[in-house]
């Protein structure tokens, strides 16, 4: 594999946040004049690798080389110095700015001092049209461009830094298959002309199709690097997946149909680009997760069911009947009876000054009022019954929320909504970043509340909480239902190769890893 | 869409304080007993010139995505100085004048520093340091008064004619325009600005120089905070630590910036605009008394146009598909 002269290369690289490893002692080359593609499930420690190589995350230990020296990226601005640009989904645009401003942002041209705008117009242009973007106006602000020309700006941004090594991360989500193929011809003449480039992708076909090289990521380690085109699909999906722990997880009952409409249906709801058609229906004592990709539209339709997004079309029934939701405020209303367990904790679920008795009882203050003035007695009675069911440990009621652990801080933002007795919870991945003890926990109390009635829509990027936990699974790519897995048939390789939009052969026996055994 | 009307979109909330002034303008001269002459123009410029400079100060830092509640006092501090030096034969008086754009300055950075490296919100940050420097105005003017060698010479020409009856403050806006703003503005650090008042994270990873950014902005808001400082100096003879008046200046100074189509959440918006939305506030008040009504109308008059002119700056908020992105 490894040429002469390696233009970049890291070894031994680590990174943990907190207790968890993102990257263990993770290795790469990277040659110029070859497109190398990263691959990876979630969490696999892809989007770390590619922090640490554009100087946004300092790795804890290990070394990288570029062209045998070694060099050290303590921010950004260092990285793109020595050549390694990244475009980012997104992130490293100036909404208010003028595309031509944004793509010289590192870097202006100046006469005298300042800024020379004829220079930088003629800089954008090229730029702009190396990237194949030339309908864009560069005095167009950012922000009022769609997605997909914002990307072919980061594109455009990253080419006029005239870089030598180029990482693309999932930079072609956002774009439509005929700018993908105006991107490709643009990639492989980069590429002829001597650039390293990175790619970052789930699209397994463009990986096919513009790859020299793929190295797998695992758990935060390189599994494999072999020469694009020399494994099946099958044998990659092999590759990425196979986990080192497996959780506990709870029985499942089997949930028969009783007769009675569904607690909550859901019918072609669609918003913008991001979802796209999606119905689903969830029974009482159901729990329903939703896989697939992070950032495939998981999240939107949650906040779409909660009432968060504007200009949602579709049909929503809750017990057969339609019901409008405008807001969180009506999504939690007592004829509905929603309630959403959000992503960030920190911003969206709690308010983290404020003492864990005001926290819990949020949600719940209207149940807990008597002529709008709030029963403190009542409020405390609930309130020490929620830390007891939930065992959350808290030293009393009174301290602020924010000095809980991380695990603790899930469990007070779970058990919020739990005191407004919802029929349908909605979770946006509520194990992120938690101890692997309150996740077993949190998987006991999701039953019970299945069992005792309520329907569960959960999000989870961890594949063996969804084998785990779920009756059903439906899988999302860009914005829409791929596929509906149910009870057995929601195995981590049915999982991924959804995920990825592939198929392969899921009813191979002795591939299919042991689960829930 | 060609090139004139991106740069018109641009400029929009410039082009619309500019129209909401020359409409006001208009409205007080042609209904002035004196109508349109030069002393009725050079009365309003050298009063409006003051918030002028002010509201150019507070730009710079709101376009950082901060607020300065110190300019105010800056101003009132730099005033008080300039009341102490800018004295005796006019080469002397000049280089007082330095002695207070440099005083200026000083006060700019020291809230930038903070700000930086000590990582304060902007807002407690400049309310504390605002304090300081009324306080040292205060130690320096405990009453109103000037130095007996003040040097009027510089004042009365800072705040007369020129030959043809152009207000020589109104120029002296103009050059001050020309010589900080317009670098500035086409400058890269001035770019870096912008950029981190639009996104601070995006400017981040794209390297952008975001301390010097900050630096720059608070410094320069220092230095036009003394400029006003100066021109106070000049219309009244005297400095006075007043507070009423550091306070009621650091206030309209954001109504000015809002007014003149600056984006209080950062990254939009031009000091030109801030002088217009300055210069349209300060009209509010002339128009009031050219129509005889209660002086005492004043507040609730102000009050009410810089509602409308928020609002319409608001409207696009309706647009927001992702009710989260409010509270963005």
């Amino acid at each position: 594999m490894e040429g002469p002269a390696p233009l970049f290369r890291m070894e031994g690289v680590s990174k943990r946040y907190g207790g968890v490893r993102a990257l263990e002692e993770a290795e790469l080359t990277v040659n110029a004049g070859r497109v190398h593609a990263v691959l990876g499930e979630n969490g696999a420690g892809k989007s770390t690798l590619i922090k640490v190589m554009a100087g946004v995350v300092a790795p804890d230990k290990g070394r990288m080389t570029l062209e045998g020296r070694e060099v050290v990226f303590p921010d950004p601005a260092s990285a793109l110095e020595a050549g390694v640009a990244c475009i980012f989904q997104e992130l490293s645009l100036i909404p208010d700015l003028p595309v031509a401003d944004n793509i010289v942002i590192s870097n202006p041209p100046k006469r005298f001092g300042l800024i020379d705008r004829r220079t930088q117009r003629r800089i954008a242009e090229q730029a702009l049209a190396r990237a194949g973007g030339e309908d864009i106006h560069p005095l167009a602000p950012v922000k009022d461009l769609p997605l997909s020309r914002r990307q072919i700006v980061e594109i455009a941004k990253a080419l006029a830094r005239q870089p030598r090594i180029l990482i693309l991360d999932e930079a072609t989500s956002a774009l439509t298959a005929a700018d993908v193929t105006k991107v490709f011809a643009v990639l492989k003449r980069l590429r002829a002309e001597g650039l390293a480039l990175l790619y970052i992708s789930h699209r397994m076909h463009e990986i096919a199709e513009i790859a020299d090289e793929c190295t797998v990521f695992r758990n935060g380690r390189n599994v494999a690097t072999y020469l694009a085109g020399t494994k099946t699909d099958n044998e990659v999906v092999e590759m990425m997946i196979g986990r080192e722990y497996s959780h506990v997880f709870p029985p499942k009952p089997n949930v028969q149909p009783d007769g009675k409409p569904p607690v909550l249906e859901v019918r072609n709801l669609s918003w913008t680009q991001r979802l796209r058609e999606i119905s689903l229906t969830a029974r009482a004592g159901e729990v329903v997760g939703l896989g697939g990709l992070d950032g495939q539209g998981q999240r939107e339709l949650l906040l779409a069911l909660f009432g968060v997004l504007k200009g949602v079309s579709g049909e929503l029934l809750i017990d057969g009947r339609p019901v409008p939701i405008s807001s969180p405020r009506s999504a939690k209303s007592k004829r509905v009876g929603m309630a959403l367990i959000p992503e960030d904790r920190k911003t969206e679920g709690l308010m983290l000054p404020m003492a864990v008795r005001a926290n819990l009882s949020f949600a719940a203050l209207d149940r807990l009022s008597r002529y709008g003035i709030i029963d403190r007695a009542a409020e405390r009675k609930a309130v020490e019954e929620m830390v007891r069911l939930l065992a959350i440990r808290t030293d009393g009621t009174d301290i602020p929320v924010g000095s809980l652990s991380g695990g603790n801080q899930q469990k007070v933002v779970i058990a919020k909504w739990l005191m407004v007795s919802p029929r349908i919870i909605l979770l946006n991945d509520p194990t992120r970043g938690i101890d692997v003890g309150t996740k077993q926990e949190i998987y006991v109390l999701l039953r019970k509340l299945a069992d005792t009635g309520a329907a569960i829509i959960f999000y989870s990027t961890d594949y063996d909480e969804l084998i785990g936990c779920c009756n059903r699974v439906l899988v999302l790519y860009d914005g829409a239902v791929k596929r509906t897995l149910v009870e057995g048939e929601i195995t981590e390789r049915a999982l991924v190769a959804s995920a990825l939009n592939i198929a392969t052969d899921t009813r191979e026996p002795s591939l299919a890893p042991a689960v829930g055994a | 869409m060609s090139d004139w009307r991106y740069r018109l979109a641009e400029q929009r909330g410039t082009l619309l304080a500019a129209g909401l002034f020359l409409v006001m303008f208009v409205i007080y001269v042609s209904n002035h007993p004196a109508g349109f002459t030069a002393n009725v123009v050079q009365t309003a410029a050298n009063k409006g010139v003051l918030l002028a400079l002010v509201a150019m100060a507070q730009t710079m830092v709101v376009l950082t995505a901060g607020i300065d509640l110190s300019v105010g006092m800056i101003f009132i501090f730099t005033s008080c100085l300039a009341s102490y030096i800018v004295i005796g034969s006019t080469p002397l008086a000049l280089l007082g004048i330095v002695g207070v754009l440099v005083a200026g300055l000083a006060c700019g950075a020291l809230n930038g520093l903070i700000v930086i490296y000590g990582r304060l919100q902007p807002i407690v940050t400049t309310i504390a340091t605002g304090s300081i420097f009324y306080g040292i105005a205060l130690w320096l003017r405990p009453q109103p008064g000037s130095s007996d060698s003040f040097n009027s010479d510089i004042a009365d020409f800072m705040t007369g004619q020129l030959p043809g009856g152009v207000p020589v403050s109104l120029v002296a806006l103009v050059v001050i325009v020309l010589v900080v703003w317009i670098p500035f503005r086409r400058s890269e650090t001035g770019r870096a600005v912008y950029a981190t008042g639009s996104s601070e994270v995006a400017a981040y990873m794209s390297g952008v120089a975001i301390r010097r950014a900050k630096f720059v902005a608070y410094t320069l808001s220092g230095l036009l905070s003394a400029l006003g400082g100066l021109y106070v100096t000049f219309i009244t003879y005297s400095g006075e630590a007043s507070f009423a008046n550091g306070g009621t200046y650091t206030l309209y100074s954001i109504a000015a910036v809002v007014l003149g189509g600056v984006s209080l959440f950062g990254g939009t918006g031009s000091a030109i605009g801030a002088i217009f939305g300055a210069l349209a506030f300060r009209t509010i008040g002339d128009l009031l008394f050219v129509f005889d009504l209660e002086p005492l109308w004043q507040p609730l008059f102000q009050g009410v146009v810089l509602l409308l002119a928020v609002c319409i700056g608001a409207a696009r908020l309706f647009q927001v598909r992702n009710r989260l992105d409010l509270f963005a």
